[in-house]
C-alpha cells in the first residue's frame, strides 16, 4: 500500500461532525411536496433563495451579460482567455461598488485592494496560509460556523482557540473573554496571530454593536494581532441595528490598518454559492500583494467574473436588490419567529442572516450535550428537520439549534411550522402536573428567559419534563 | 479621521507569505513585464514585444464560437432563464455529474478510445494550478520530496512547493537522448533525494512535455511506474496537453499503460488534465484530478471546497463536450491546425538557421540556441535571452527558468497568436541571425 499524507488521513476535513450528518440524513430522504412528502426538510444549510425571481428577471433582460447567447458571445474569446489573477478590472471595481453600497455607502473600497478566491472557503485558508505559521493560533469567539475548522486549519496546520461567549448576556464578545482566549493560547504555548470575527455573526444572526466593534479593534491593536472580519452576510442585514463594518470603524479609532482584513463572499448576500465567488479585501500592501499571488489556486471563473460584473454595475438593479432582499428577509424572519413563538420556541433577538439561533435549552431532560445530541437525533428523525446542534458551533452551553429559514419556499416553512407545531403540541400534551415548588422555580426561569422571547405567549406555562418519552432518545 | 499611530514592528506575516517560493522573481515572469509595458499589436504597435512565453492555445475559438452560436440554449439566460437558480445553488463539491460524465468522454476521445473514464473518479479544481497543488498536499508531507523531470513547467515551482512545503529533486534529462527520462535518472534522482535526508514521495510527470512539446514514449512510461512500483511511491501524470498532440496514435497515456497491465498498480496513480490548452479557455478555470486510488478521490474531493469550479461554466462546458460531434470535430481540427503552426515555425526557425527538439505535441517549440551563448553557462544564456527580449523584442522562455542542466534551450510558444503575427515574429529572428552572421564575419 502506497501512504498518504498526514493531512490526508487525518480528520481535518471536518466532516465527521454531527453538522454534516443531518445532510446525511437530508440526502437519503430530502422533503419534496409532491414525491416525498414525508422527508427530511433541510434548515441546516444556509442559502438565500428569497430573491431569485428578482434576478432572474435581471439576467433574462440583459442577455450580454452571458458569454453564450448571440449578444453576448463576442466577448467570448477575450473573456476565456483572460486568467490574470488581478482580476478583471470591471469586476474589480463592480465588487468594490457594491460593497460599498451595501454599507449603505458610508465607505468606499478601493477596487485594487480586491483579491480573488475560491469562495470564502478559498479565502479564508488563504488568508491563514498568509498571515500564519503552522503551530500559530487564531482566536474566534464561539459559537461559530463548523466550517472554520476546516477553512482556517486542515492544510495551513493553524490552531483555533474560542474566545467563549455565553447566553447569559446574549453571546456578546467582551472584553473579558477576549482576555482569558488570549491567556489559554498562552498557557497552551500557542502564539496568537490574529482574531477572526463573523459579522453579522453565523450562527446566532446578530450584529456587532459600535462599542464591541471598538473594543476588539482596541483589542488586537494592544496585542499587535491581525484581525480578519468575515462580512458575509452583510447585506442580510434586515432591521436596525443598522450594520456596522470594520471597515467603518477603522475610520474612527486609532488603529494599525496593516492588521486589518475582510473576508466577504456573494454566497450569501446574492445567493450565488455556485459560482465560487470569494474575496479578501486587505489593508495591509504585502497581504494584497501575497494574496494576490496565492489567488492563483482558487481564481473565480471568468465566465462568472463578466456576468458579475455587469450585474453588479447596475446601479438600478443593485440598489433595487439590496431593498427587495432586505424585505424578503425581514418578512421570512418575522413570520417564522412569531409562529415558534405561539408554541413556545424561542430563538436569539437577531436582525441579520439566514437563520436564526434557536432556544431549546427547555426541551433537554439534562444540561448535556449528550441530551442535546439525543434532541437533535428526535428533530431530524420524527419531526423531519434538518437543524444544525449548537455543539457543531462550538457553542459552551448545550441546547441551541441554528435553523436556517431562507433557503426554502413558502409552502416549504408552512409545513416545517406545521411539523414543529405537532410536535411541541405533543410535547405540551405529555407534561405531568406540576408540584407546588416547580412552579415556583418555573417563574424565575421564565423571567430570567424573557429577553430571548419575542412571544406575547412566553409566560404560558410548560416546563421540560424529563422523562417525558417523546424527547427521551431513540437509539 | 483616522489617525495613524505609529506602526510598531509591524506583525510579521507567515513564513510562506515572505518566502519567494510563489517564483515569481524568475525571468519567466520578467519576460512577461517586458511585454505588458509594450505590447506588440498588428495595427497599433508593430514594434512592440511579442509575446511567445504564454502557452496559449488560440487557433481553434472560431469553432467554440460556432458552437455557442448555434446552441443558444447553453445560455442561461434564454427562455426564462431555466435553472438559473438551481446552478447558482450549486456547490456540491461532486460536481455536476453531467460535466464530469461529458469530461470523462472528453479524455476518452482524446485517447482515441484506449482509455476509459469512470465520471465518478474526476475531482474537479479551479485549474490544473490548483489539482497540482491539491494533490501534492494529499501524496506528501511538508519537507518530503517529488522527483521531477526536467526541464519542467517553471509554475511547478510555485504549485507544488510553495504552500505545501513539500521539495522538488530534478530527475534530469539533456539533449543526448533527446531529454527523454531514463532509469539510470530516476535512480540518481532518488539517490540525491536520499542523500539530502529527503523523503521522497511521489514522481510528476508531464506527457506531452512542457517545455519539450514531445510525448513520452510507452517503453518510457513503462519504465516510469516500474520505478514507481519498486520504490512504491506515488506517479502523477500531468496530461494536460494529451489533446494538442499533432497526431492521435502518438500521444500513450499512463490510463493506456494501466490498462494493459490489468490497472495492476493503478492506487498509486494520478492523473492532472484541465482545458486550459486543449480548449484553450484558461480563465474559465477548468482543472481535474483523476485518481485511481479511492482515498485519494475521497480526500481530493473534500479539499476541491478550496477551488471549485463555478457551475455557470460547468454547466456551459457540460453542455459543450457533451456534443459528440462537436468534441470529435474540434479534437481533430484543432490537431490539424497546431500540426500546421508547428511546421510553420519549424521551417522558418530552420530557414534562420536554428534548430529545434523533434516535437510532436503542445503549444510551443523547444529551440536549441546554445551554438549562439558567449559561454556555455546559465549567465549566457541570459545574457541571449536578454538581447533577444529587447532587442528582437520576442518574448520566449529561457530554458534555465525551465530547470533545464543544459544553457541555450528556449521555449518558444506559436500558438497564441495570428499566422501572421507568427510571420513577423519569424522574420524578425531571420533578421537577428542574418546579423550575427555578419557579425562574425566582420570579426
Amino acid at each position: 500500500m502506497v501512504a498518504i499524507s498526514k493531512i490526508a488521513t487525518g480528520n481535518g476535513h471536518g466532516e465527521d461532525s454531527p453538522y454534516f450528518d443531518g445532510w446525511k440524513a437530508y440526502e437519503t430522504n430530502p422533503f419534496h411536496p409532491i414525491d416525498r412528502p414525508d422527508g427530511v426538510i433541510q434548515m441546516g444549510l444556509a442559502e438565500n433563495q428569497l430573491c431569485f425571481n428578482f434576478i432572474k428577471k435581471w439576467v433574462m433582460e440583459h442577455p450580454e451579460a452571458s458569454l453564450c447567447s448571440a449578444e453576448g458571445v463576442n466577448k467570448f474569446k477575450e473573456t476565456a482567455l483572460f486568467q490574470d489573477y488581478h482580476g478583471m478590472p470591471e469586476f474589480r471595481e463592480a465588487v468594490a461598488k457594491f460593497m460599498g453600497k451595501v454599507r449603505g455607502g458610508r465607505v468606499k473600497f478601493d477596487p485594487d485592494r480586491i483579491v480573488m478566491s475560491g469562495g470564502a472557503t478559498g479565502a479564508h485558508e488563504m488568508v491563514a496560509f498568509c498571515l500564519a505559521d503552522p503551530g500559530e493560533a487564531f482566536l474566534v469567539p464561539t459559537p461559530y460556523y463548523p466550517g472554520f475548522d476546516r477553512d482556517l486549519s486542515w492544510r495551513t496546520g493553524v490552531e483555533l482557540v474560542p474566545v467563549v461567549c455565553e447566553s447569559s448576556n446574549n453571546f456578546k464578545i467582551t472584553r473579558a473573554a477576549l482576555e482569558a482566549a488570549y491567556e489559554k493560547a498562552k498557557e497552551a504555548n500557542l502564539r496568537v496571530k490574529g482574531l477572526l470575527i463573523t459579522n453579522p455573526s453565523n450562527p446566532l444572526g446578530t450584529i456587532l454593536d459600535q462599542d464591541t466593534l471598538k473594543g476588539i479593534v482596541k483589542f488586537i491593536n494592544e496585542k499587535n494581532i491581525h484581525l480578519i472580519g468575515d462580512e458575509i452576510y452583510a447585506a442580510t442585514v434586515f432591521m436596525e441595528p443598522e450594520f456596522v463594518s470594520i471597515s467603518e470603524i477603522i475610520e474612527e479609532v486609532e488603529c494599525n490598518r496593516d492588521l486589518t482584513h475582510i473576508v466577504y463572499s456573494l454566497s450569501k448576500d446574492m445567493g450565488f454559492p455556485g459560482f465560487r465567488v470569494g474575496i479578501v479585501y486587505s489593508y495591509n500592501d504585502a497581504v494584497v500583494s501575497c494574496a494576490r499571488k496565492m489567488s492563483s489556486f482558487g481564481l473565480v471563473s471568468s465566465q462568472t467574473q463578466h456576468l458579475i460584473a455587469k450585474m453588479l454595475s447596475d446601479d438600478d438593479f443593485v440598489d433595487r436588490f439590496i431593498v427587495e432582499s432586505k424585505e424578503q428577509l425581514l418578512k421570512r424572519h418575522k413570520y417564522f419567529t412569531l409562529s415558534l413563538s405561539q408554541v413556545g420556541i424561542g430563538s436569539l433577538k437577531s436582525n441579520a442572516g439566514l437563520f436564526i439561533w434557536m432556544d431549546l435549552r427547555k426541551l433537554l431532560k439534562e444540561k448535556t450535550f449528550d441530551a442535546e445530541m439525543d434532541l437533535w437525533r428526535v428533530i431530524i428523525n420524527e419531526v423531519k428537520l434538518n437543524v444544525s446542534p449548537g455543539s457543531s458551533f462550538h457553542c459552551d452551553e448545550p441546547g441551541w439549534f441554528r435553523v436556517c429559514f431562507a433557503n426554502m419556499d413558502d409552502n416549504t416553512m408552512e409545513v416545517a411550522l406545521l411539523r414543529i407545531t405537532t410536535f411541541m403540541h405533543k410535547h405540551n400534551e405529555a407534561m405531568v402536573p406540576r408540584k407546588l415548588c416547580r412552579r415556583a422555580s418555573l417563574k424565575l426561569s421564565l423571567s430570567r428567559r424573557r429577553d430571548d422571547f419575542m412571544s406575547p405567549n412566553m409566560m404560558s406555562p410548560h416546563s421540560p419534563i424529563p422523562q417525558s418519552p417523546l424527547v427521551r432518545a431513540r437509539t | 479621521m483616522a489617525i495613524e499611530i505609529e506602526k510598531p514592528s509591524s506583525v510579521r506575516l507567515s513564513k510562506v507569505a515572505i518566502s519567494k517560493t510563489h517564483g515569481e522573481d524568475s525571468p519567466y515572469f520578467a519576460g512577461w513585464k517586458a511585454y505588458d509595458e509594450n505590447p506588440y499589436d498588428e495595427i497599433h504597435n508593430q514594434s512592440g514585444v511579442i509575446q511567445m512565453g504564454l502557452a496559449e492555445n488560440q487557433v481553434s475559438f472560431d469553432l467554440l464560437e460556432k458552437y455557442l452560436e448555434e446552441h443558444h440554449e447553453v445560455s442561461s439566460s434564454g427562455k426564462g432563464a431555466p435553472g438559473f437558480r438551481e446552478n447558482a445553488l450549486f456547490q456540491d463539491y461532486h460536481g455536476l455529474k453531467s460535466f464530469r460524465q461529458a469530461m470523462a468522454n472528453f479524455m476518452e476521445q482524446i485517447r482515441g478510445g484506449k482509455a476509459k473514464f469512470d465520471p465518478d473518479r474526476i475531482v474537479l479544481t479551479a485549474g490544473a494550478t490548483a489539482a497540482n497543488e491539491l494533490l501534492t498536499f494529499i501524496l506528501a508531507d511538508p519537507g518530503d520530496a517529488l522527483l521531477v523531470p526536467t526541464p519542467y513547467y517553471p509554475g511547478f515551482d510555485r504549485d507544488l512547493r510553495w504552500r505545501t512545503g513539500v521539495k522538488i529533486v530534478p530527475i534530469h534529462c539533456n539533449s543526448s537522448n533527446n531529454f527523454q527520462i531514463t532509469p539510470e535518472a530516476l535512480e540518481a534522482a532518488y539517490q540525491s533525494a536520499e542523500s539530502m535526508d529527503l523523503k521522497v514521495r511521489g514522481i510528476l510527470i508531464t506527457n506531452p512535455s512542457n517545455p519539450l512539446g514531445s510525448t513520452i514514449q510507452s517503453s518510457v512510461l513503462n519504465d516510469i511506474l516500474d520505478f514507481a512500483v519498486h520504490k512504491n511511491i506515488h506517479l502523477v501524470s500531468d496530461e494536460i496537453y494529451s489533446g494538442s498532440t499533432f497526431s492521435p496514435s502518438e500521444f500513450v497515456s499512463i490510463a493506456e499503460i494501466l490498462r494493459n497491465r490489468n490497472y495492476k498498480d493503478a492506487e498509486r496513480v494520478h492523473i492532472v488534465y484541465s482545458l486550459s490548452k486543449d480548449l484553450g479557455l484558461p480563465g474559465f478555470r477548468v482543472g481535474t484530478i483523476y485518481s485511481y486510488n479511492d482515498d485519494v478521490v475521497t480526500t481530493a474531493r473534500r479539499m476541491s471546497s478550496f477551488t471549485l469550479i463555478s457551475s455557470q461554466t460547468q454547466h456551459l462546458l457540460a453542455c459543450m463536450l457533451s456534443n459528440h460531434e462537436f468534441t470529435q470535430n474540434y479534437i481533430k481540427t484543432n490537431r490539424e491546425r497546431l500540426n500546421k503552426r508547428y511546421d510553420m515555425i519549424i521551417q522558418g526557425l530552420k530557414k534562420a538557421g536554428i534548430e529545434c527538439l523533434k516535437g510532436n505535441a503542445g503549444l510551443f517549440c523547444w529551440m536549441n540556441l546554445s551554438p549562439l551563448l558567449n559561454e556555455p553557462t546559465r549567465q549566457g544564456e541570459l545574457e541571449l535571452w536578454n538581447i533577444i527580449l529587447n532587442q528582437v523584442k520576442l518574448n520566449i522562455s529561457p530554458g534555465s527558468s525551465c530547470h533545464c542542466s543544459e544553457p541555450g534551450w528556449f521555449r518558444v510558444c506559436f500558438a497564441n497568436m495570428s499566422e501572421q503575427t507568427l510571420r513577423v515574429a519569424l522574420q524578425r529572428i531571420h533578421k537577428f541571425m542574418e546579423q550575427r552572421k555578419v557579425c562574425s564575419v566582420n570579426q
